[in-house]
C-alpha cells in the first residue's frame, strides 16, 4: 500500500496574540514532517524564529534565495542560535505570511536535520531556504517565537502533517 | 490517529484533442483547510514564454505578487499588481515539454485576504528557460469557491493536466 500523506498531527489557531507557539511530543512514527503556517506579526520590526528540542546553542545554519520585487539575492547564516523564517527581512503586520516547511527523516538519530522551506509575503518577498540543525537527535519539539518582543497575531495558524513512506 | 487528508477534489482535468481556452474548478467544497492545485500545462501560443493566469471567484482584480526568477541570463525579481500569471511552455518551446506549477492556498475559506504560494518551472531544451517562485495576495475576504486558469494566448494544449486537492488539518 502506498504511504500515507498529509496525516494531520497537530494544529493550533491562535485565539489571541502569542509570543511563542510550541509543538511538543512530536511522534516519531512518520518519515517526513510537513508544517504549514500562516502568520502575521504584531509590529514591523519582527521575524519568526524556530528552535528544535529546546536547543538555542550555535547549532543552526541556513541559506536563502529570495526576491523582493526589485532584486534577487542570496544570504546565509552559520553558527546561529535559531532558524529564521524570513532571514534578512522583517515580516508583515498587514499581509498573511505563508511558510511551508519540509523536514526529511526528522526522527532518525544518525544524521543532522535538514529542513527545506518556502516563505511568501506578497508585500515583502518570496524566498526559498534550507536550514540545518547540527544534531543527531530526533526532532521531538519545535518552538516558534517572535524576535524583538513581537507576537503572532490572533488568527495565525500552525499545522503539522506526517508523511509515511510505508 | 487522524486520517490522511490530501484528497483529490473532483476528477482530474486532462485536456483533450483541440485544447481548451480555460479551465475552471467551480463549486469548490468549503470543507477543507487548504487547497493545492498542481498543473502540468503547455499553451498553443508562441511566446517565450506565454503565461497562465488565474482568476478567483471570477475576479482578476486586487491581485499583487512578487517573484524571483532564474533563467539563462541569471536571476531577477519583480513586483506586479495584476492577476497572477506565471510563465508557461508554448509552441516555441521544445516539443512535448510541459510547465509544472504548484499553487498553495492556505485557509481558503477564511475571511482574511488570501495569500498564495506558487512554485513554477517551465521546461525547454534551449538556452532560455524559467524557474519561478511567487508570493501572491488576493486582497479579497471572500471564501474561494472557484478558480479559473486562462492562458495569455491561445489554448491549453492536449495532455495538459489540472489537479485540485484539499488538505484538512484534522
Amino acid at each position: 500500500m502506498a504511504g500515507s500523506t498529509y496525516t494531520p498531527i497537530a494544529t493550533q489557531t491562535l485565539g489571541s496574540a502569542a509570543a511563542t507557539v510550541t509543538f511538543s511530543s512530536i511522534p516519531s512514527t512518520y518519515t517526513d514532517l510537513i508544517l504549514i503556517t500562516q502568520t502575521k506579526q504584531s509590529n514591523s520590526s519582527t521575524y519568526t524564529i524556530l528552535n528544535f528540542n529546546g536547543d538555542s546553542g550555535s547549532n543552526y545554519s541556513q541559506t536563502n534565495l529570495a526576491g523582493n520585487g526589485s532584486s534577487a539575492y542570496s544570504n546565509r547564516n552559520s553558527n546561529d542560535s535559531r532558524i529564521i523564517a524570513n532571514q534578512g527581512n522583517y515580516e508583515s503586520t498587514s499581509d498573511w505570511q505563508i511558510n511551508r516547511y519540509n523536514f526529511q527523516n526528522y526522527s532518525n538519530t544518525s544524521t543532522y536535520k535538514t529542513v527545506l522551506f518556502r516563505t511568501d509575503i506578497a508585500s515583502i518577498d518570496t524566498m526559498a531556504s534550507v536550514g540545518l540543525w547540527r544534531s543527531t537527535s530526533a526532532i521531538t519539539s519545535i518552538v516558534f517565537s517572535v524576535a524583538n518582543s513581537g507576537t503572532f497575531t490572533a488568527g495565525s495558524t500552525f499545522t503539522f502533517y506526517g508523511i509515511s513512506a510505508a | 490517529m487522524a486520517n490522511p487528508t490530501m484528497t483529490l477534489i473532483g476528477s482530474p482535468i486532462v485536456v483533450g484533442s483541440g485544447g481548451v481556452s480555460s479551465v475552471t474548478f467551480s463549486s469548490i467544497p468549503q470543507t477543507y483547510t487548504d487547497l493545492v492545485v498542481k498543473t502540468s500545462i503547455r499553451g498553443s501560443g508562441s511566446g517565450t514564454p506565454d503565461f497562465s493566469g488565474i482568476s478567483i471567484n471570477g475576479s482578476t482584480s486586487n491581485f499583487t505578487f512578487k517573484y524571483i526568477q532564474g533563467n539563462s541570463g541569471g536571476a531577477n525579481s519583480g513586483s506586479y499588481a495584476v492577476a497572477v500569471n506565471p510563465p508557461m511552455d508554448t509552441s516555441n518551446f521544445t516539443a512535448n515539454t510541459f510547465d509544472n506549477t504548484e499553487w498553495y492556498f492556505p485557509n481558503y475559506t477564511s475571511s482574511n485576504y488570501k495569500s498564495i504560494s506558487i512554485d513554477n518551472a517551465t521546461e525547454n531544451n534551449s538556452s532560455t528557460n524559467y524557474l519561478d517562485l511567487y508570493a501572491a495576495l488576493w486582497s479579497n475576504s471572500a471564501a474561494i469557491t472557484s478558480i479559473t486558469f486562462t492562458p495569455s494566448s491561445g489554448n491549453y494544449v492536449q495532455y495538459s493536466t489540472f489537479y485540485l486537492y484539499g488538505i484538512n488539518n484534522s
